[in-house]
């Protein structure tokens, strides 16, 4: 393994540029887990079905098991610990999260923050079906989904009155 | 770390990919968005000792609509699916495509998986590679000797194989328009398919172009079947087959039987030959309707 060729790579993570030289077989979420210590994406599947590995590249989501970390050299990534507001308290979706008991286990619950992010950024007032549609390729064992859509709902009324309100 | 430890190369041009596809063979891979062959080799299904990322090459990028409304659409192999499914251009021109698109995978899929990655990894129940099929896309491939093009109807030949060579390297679809047709003809299309889950592997998909005219008599019409064969199946004969006809109930019923004794489904843990077949009768049943209410339903909104 030491003979592994190393590549150097440059990536803005939550704003932060980070450097380092990696296998080109590390995934992006074993870099941003065990390289970057940002344990807030969790790991699941591997292989792309879970979505529990979901950050934003270049403000899109996307699977970070799907991806070798120098394919994201010179990109744009967000993990959950980028969607807190400045002072580390829980942003409006997190905390929609909370008040409608859409986390149980938590183990899905950072890849549906960050899809639900990328939804409501796009869409501020999105339908039910669109809201299904944008957390459908994330899985939840233990909710049902009902209270997670409630969340995303509730995150849009909250950012909609906070628009309304600036 | 899952998959095997390979080298990784980024070519800032197509010319200098195929001369690393050149210079490594069958131990090279291109990857682009990744979201068929990661997964594959975080399996250890796929071992590649070289990737060649192509994902930034602004050659692939390229979507050009045809100028007067007919002659080809061209888009680009490196074309990410989320960049069809909002390009105007395509749904105006190619409306087949982007309803197929919404059928492949998810949201965080289709915004790195990319037209020409769908087509060349050759799954049979490829949403992409199946519309490639059904409209007789003409494929572009490039290596160090030159171009050769080949018709997506003759690229597949087996599961996950298909003609490209290990020194190839996709870099064109060219999607043929049907040309601009008199205001009384009607034009539909629809995808329909059956999976687990919304977002999974189809089990089976089928999909239909067609036109009409104001009697609902078939002046054209191209479909096909996806999951339900070795490859994905375009059904000319079919389609032939109905042309000149009324398109009602008993000659759409018809055609779904003709097309499910076309079809060579496998069996496997998911779904069983005969349901597969099965389901390629509903499937084409379903989207001749679709086809036909979407022409029809064109008719009523320009009166």
């Amino acid at each position: 393994m030491s003979d592994e060729q190393l590549y150097s790579i440059s990536i803005e993570v939550n704003g932060e540029r980070r450097e380092a030289l990696v296998p080109a077989r590390l995934s992006l979420v074993d870099f941003l887990r065990d390289t970057l210590r940002l344990t807030g994406t969790h790991v699941g599947c591997e292989h792309g079905i879970c979505g529990a590995c979901s950050v934003l590249l270049d403000g899109e989501p996307v699977r970070s098991c799907l991806m070798y970390a120098v394919q994201a050299d010179g990109r744009r990534v967000t993990t959950i610990e980028g969607l807190a507001q400045a002072d580390g308290t829980p942003g409006v979706l997190q905390d929609a999260f909370c008040e409608t008991h859409a986390t149980q286990c938590g183990y899905c619950t950072p890849g549906m923050i960050v899809a639900a992010h990328a939804l409501l950024e796009s869409n501020p007032e999105p339908a039910e079906h669109e809201i299904r549609e944008a957390i459908g390729g994330n899985l939840c064992r233990c909710t049902g989904y009902q209270q997670i859509v409630d969340a995303i709902k509730l995150a849009a009324e909250k950012r909609s009155v906070g628009a309304a309100g600036k | 770390m899952k998959a095997a430890s390979f080298d990784y190369e980024r070519p800032t041009t197509l010319a200098e990919a195929c001369s690393l596809l050149a210079a490594h063979g069958p131990d090279a891979k291109v990857i682009a968005g990744g979201q068929s062959l990661v997964p594959m080799m975080a399996m250890r299904l796929a071992r590649p000792a070289r990737l060649i990322d192509i994902s930034r090459l602004a050659e692939l990028q390229r979507v050009v609509a045809p100028l007067q409304g007919d002659g080809h659409f061209i888009v680009g192999a490196g074309v990410r699916q989320c960049v069809m499914e909002r390009e105007p251009l395509a749904r105006a021109n190619l409306p087949l495509l982007a309803r197929a698109l919404r059928w492949v995978g998810h949201a965080q899929t289709r915004n790195r998986g990319t037209i020409g990655g769908s087509i060349v990894h050759g799954d049979v129940s490829a949403e992409i590679a199946l519309v490639a099929c059904v409209l007789d896309a003409m494929l572009e491939l490039h290596d160090t000797s030159g171009i050769t093009e080949i018709p997506a109807r003759e690229f597949y030949l087996a599961p996950m194989v298909t003609a490209i060579l290990p020194e190839q390297c996709l870099a064109e679809i060219r999607f043929p328009v049907w040309p601009s047709a008199a205001a009384h003809i009607l034009r539909g299309c629809a995808f329909e398919e059956v999976s687990v889950r919304h977002g999974d592997f189809a089990l089976v998909s089928a999909c239909a172009q067609l036109e009409l005219d104001a009697d609902e008599r078939c002046l054209r019409l191209e479909l096909g079947i996806g999951g339900a064969a070795p490859v994905p199946l375009a059904l000319p004969e079919v389609g032939a087959q109905l042309t000149g006809a009324r398109l009602d109930e008993a000659a759409i019923t018809d055609a779904a039987a003709a097309a499910a004794d076309l079809a060579d489904p496998e069996g496997d843990l998911h779904a069983s030959a005969d349901y597969r077949r099965h389901l390629a009768r509903v499937l084409v049943e379903r989207v001749l309707r679709a086809a036909k209410e979407d022409a029809m339903s064109k008719a009523r909104a320009d009166k």
